[in-house]
This record gives structure tokens, C-alpha cells and sequence, in this order.
């Protein structure tokens, strides 16, 4: 495996005096990524803004293509919760769904999720 | 089937920005057909989002991707556009100054003077599953549509997923099949609940298998299945002798055969320029989120706005010898007679 380790945006910045709270992709080969997240954005779009690989994302964000699949780290998803019936419905339409597994275009960022790890697969269905 | 149709524009994708281009080629007498690999228009609009709400249409606060679809349609009525949906087009070639001849999947040739490309992210096309070699057996023994159900005649089959089409080729196939089983990862479905019901009254009876777990592995030799393993949710593994598999899982973007037009691509987008939205190629023009130029943004308004000038250039490969005139529908009644509203 590989484990280079990229952290990406790491620095000072701030909104509203409050720091950013950072979440922490892992790629399926291993390379994990550090990012500043903004609170009310997706874990989806923090992904895309940051260029994390293993996130396609195709319907942008409406909770109806399963192409921005992860799987939340186990310490982490009693914290995450569990996906709502509409985006249970919409997981039997990706690959290899774990318990864990969430669409991360229905994770919005908050303060509580400061240090947020979630692993990216290797395949989306394209 | 070996059918040629001839007309003035042949637009590929009939999503939102291909419906526009109708109505701004019709504005100038350009007929047109437009094909999608969709049974049904509006593209992602229709696929991806129909109840979620679009803000950024200039003029109209609020509109769903059906809603938007509906009324492109109505906009569009005046001129008669025809429609090839459920296919594909294969194969674009230039056949001479102002001349294309474009072919479908479904055996359709048409003969036009310009195309459009529409497509959008490319084509929807089935979700293949991450199974190791499924490759192999696709179009063998690994099926995403039904073309024909005495295919599966007597045949024992594994369906694969939770939506309706899961549970209508369930249902249908059910009684010609010699075993079914239903493979799904969780033991609720999504589908309409009359479906699940039949589903569930035939397990009960039966009449055929529900797993609940996700297909893993294939065996078989020269594309032919003899059994799928399956992983249940507490992680036991089960073996599943069947002679097809039907996975249904949705439908993603791949690009599809655009790559091969011979058309000039960049990041699978094709380059155009500005004042047209031409491709390297005359005649052939690329509008919505498929193109790219400085500046491009995947909106649809961005595409409305390329439709309209891509049309007057488009109106030079169809009337060469006429001159266009520049007119408002507001106040021209030539263009009013067009809409049918003078």
C-alpha cells in the first residue's frame, strides 16, 4: 500500500473567528489527504474543490446518481449517523456498501465533524 | 431495418440544451430530429434530478428538472421536431461540403447538412458491477436491458438489485425461467410497493429465491455463467448456480462513441469556438456541458446562449445562398407565424 501523505490545506484560515474544521480522505490505495472543509458544505464538494480522487459525484449534489459513495471511518459513524430513507434507497445503486457507507453529497460539515475521516473506493460504476 | 432519413440538422442528446437548440433552428427554418440513448427527454434533467429544483434559469425563480423539460417541450411544439429515443448514435462522418451521414444503434441513416452534439456527460449507460472478469460474460450470460425474454427461457437466472427495473424483469421473467433468484442487499426494496408485494407473495410460495447480500465473484468458461458466489451482510459466502445475471444498478455518464467522429476532444470535451460553437470539423457543433472554450461553465443557461448562436451559423451550411436577417419574436411576425402566435 501505498501511504503518501498529502496534506493539502492546512493552514490559518478562519471564518468567523471559528477555525475550519478539517476532514481527512483516504483514497483506496491509501493516500490519505488533510483538508479545511467549510461548515454547511458537503463533504461531497469539499472532496471536489480538493481534488480527492475516487469521488465522481455526477449528479452534483441532488442525492440521485450514488457516484460520491464512502465509507465513514468506524470511529467516526456513530458520530456521522446513518443515511436517511431517501439515500438508503439511493445505495443499492453503488458497489459494495458496507454499513458505514454514506453518499457524501448528504454529509454536511459541521463543527462536531472537525477531524472527520472517510475512506474513498476504488470505483464509482464508471 | 435500413432506414434513411434525410434532414436539415441532426441533434445528438435531448436533454435541456438539445430541446432549446430546436427552437432557436427552428426560429430559421432549420428542421430537426433529434436522438437520445434515454427513452424518455430531458437528458440529466429527466435522469438525474426530475423533482430537484433548478434556480439558475434566467427568468424563472424556481423550476424542477421535469418542470423545465415539460415546458422546453411546449416552447418547442410549434416545430414539430422528431424524436429517436432509446438510441444511440454509433457513427458521425462528413460526406462532402455541408453534408453528414449519422447512424444509430437502432439502424437509423440520416442524411443532414449540420450536426449538433448535445450530449451532455455523454451517454447513460448501465452501471457495471465491480466483479472480476465480468467482462467475459457481458452479452453472454451477464445482461443490462432484456432485449428479448425467451432468452432466458428455462434458464436458471440471478437478477441483481432493488429498484423497479429488478423487480418488473423479476416479475416477467419469473414464469419462463426454470429458478430465479433475487439478489439484493437489503431486505427493503425501493420499488413500487405492488411489485414487492407480487416479489414477496412468490418467495413465499416458492416460486422463486430472495438473497439478501451482494454478488462477488462469477464462475463459468467462454462467457457462460454456471454460478455467482454471494456475500451475505454478516459476511458468509454463498454459491449460486445460474446460466445468466441481470445486474440493474442504475445508469452512469461514460462518454460513448463521440470519441470516434474524428472530431478534435480535450479531457473528453470537445473544443469549440465562441462565436459558433463549431468543432475543429465544419458543420459539426458541440452546445452544452459536452464542449469547452475559456471561460465554459456547465450551465444550462450557458447552453441556451450557445444554441442560439450556434443556429445562425448552422443556418449557412443549410441556406447557403440566403441571407439571414436578424429579428426579435416580439416584433417580427415572420417569427410569430413560426410559433404559430401571429
Amino acid at each position: 500500500m501505498n501511504m503518501a501523505e498529502h496534506d493539502d490545506a492546512v493552514g490559518l484560515q478562519r471564518v468567523n473567528g471559528a477555525p475550519m474544521p478539517k476532514i481527512i480522505f483516504i483514497e483506496h490505495d491509501g493516500t490519505r489527504h488533510t483538508v479545511e472543509a467549510e461548515i454547511g458544505a458537503t463533504v461531497m464538494e469539499t472532496a471536489l474543490r480538493n481534488d480527492i480522487g475516487g469521488i465522481v459525484a455526477e449528479c452534483g449534489g441532488s442525492c440521485t446518481c450514488a457516484t460520491c459513495l464512502v465509507h465513514v471511518d468506524e470511529t467516526w459513524s456513530p458520530i456521522v449517523g446513518p443515511p436517511s430513507p431517501e439515500e438508503e434507497a439511493m445505495l443499492d445503486s453503488a458497489f459494495e456498501v458496507k454499513p458505514t457507507s454514506r453518499l457524501s453529497c448528504q454529509i454536511k460539515v459541521t463543527a462536531a465533524l472537525d477531524g472527520l475521516i472517510v475512506h474513498t473506493p476504488a470505483y464509482q460504476g464508471r | 431495418m435500413n432506414e434513411t432519413i434525410k434532414t436539415d440538422v441532426v441533434i445528438i442528446g435531448a436533454g435541456p440544451v438539445g430541446l432549446f437548440a430546436v427552437f432557436e433552428l427552428g426560429l430559421l427554418d432549420i428542421k430537426a430530429h433529434l436522438v437520445d440513448i434515454l427513452d424518455k427527454v430531458g437528458g440529466q434533467c429527466a435522469e438525474l434530478y426530475p423533482e430537484k429544483p433548478i434556480y439558475d434559469i434566467p427568468g424563472i425563480p424556481y423550476i424542477t428538472g421535469q418542470g423545465l423539460t415539460q415546458a422546453l417541450m411546449e416552447q418547442i411544439k410549434p416545430f414539430k421536431p422528431t424524436f429517436h429515443l432509446g438510441e444511440m448514435v454509433t457513427t458521425v462522418e462528413k460526406t462532402g461540403e455541408a453534408a453528414f451521414r449519422v447512424g444509430t444503434d437502432a439502424g437509423k441513416t440520416f442524411e443532414c447538412k449540420a450536426v449538433v452534439v448535445a450530449a451532455g456527460g455523454g451517454s447513460f449507460q448501465p452501471k457495471r458491477p465491480p466483479i472480476d472478469g465480468i467482462e467475459a460474460y457481458e452479452e453472454k450470460s451477464v445482461f443490462y436491458a432484456v432485449r428479448k425474454m425467451e432468452h432466458f427461457r428455462d434458464k436458471r437466472l440471478l437478477v441483481v438489485g432493488g429498484g423497479d427495473s429488478a423487480l418488473d424483469w423479476t416479475l416477467n421473467l419469473q414464469p419462463i425461467a426454470r429458478r430465479l433468484t433475487l439478489v439484493h442487499r437489503r431486505n427493503e426494496f425501493r420499488g413500487a410497493p405492488d411489485s414487492v408485494n407480487k416479489m414477496r407473495a412468490l418467495v413465499a410460495s416458492g416460486g422463486m429465491d430472495l438473497k439478501i447480500g451482494q454478488v462477488t465473484a462469477l464462475e463459468g468458461a467462454d462467457g457462460m455463467l454456471a454460478a455467482a458466489t454471494v456475500k451475505g451482510a454478516d459476511g458468509s459466502l454463498s454459491r449460486v448456480e445460474c446460466d445468466a445475471m441481470l445486474p440493474f444498478f442504475g445508469l452512469t455518464m461514460r462518454l460513448g462513441p463521440v470519441a470516434q467522429w474524428g472530431v478534435k476532444m480535450e479531457n473528453e470535451l470537445i473544443p469549440v469556438d465562441t462565436a459558433a460553437f463549431e468543432s475543429n470539423i465544419p458543420g459539426l457543433f458541440a452546445i452544452g456541458d459536452i464542449n469547452t472554450y475559456p471561460g465554459k461553465l456547465k450551465l444550462i443557461l450557458s447552453g441556451f446562449h450557445e444554441a442560439a448562436l450556434m443556429a445562425q451559423k448552422a443556418y449557412r451550411y443549410v441556406y447557403p445562398d440566403k441571407k439571414l436577417v436578424f429579428q426579435y419574436t416580439t416584433s417580427s411576425t415572420s417569427l410569430q407565424k413560426k410559433l404559430g402566435v401571429a
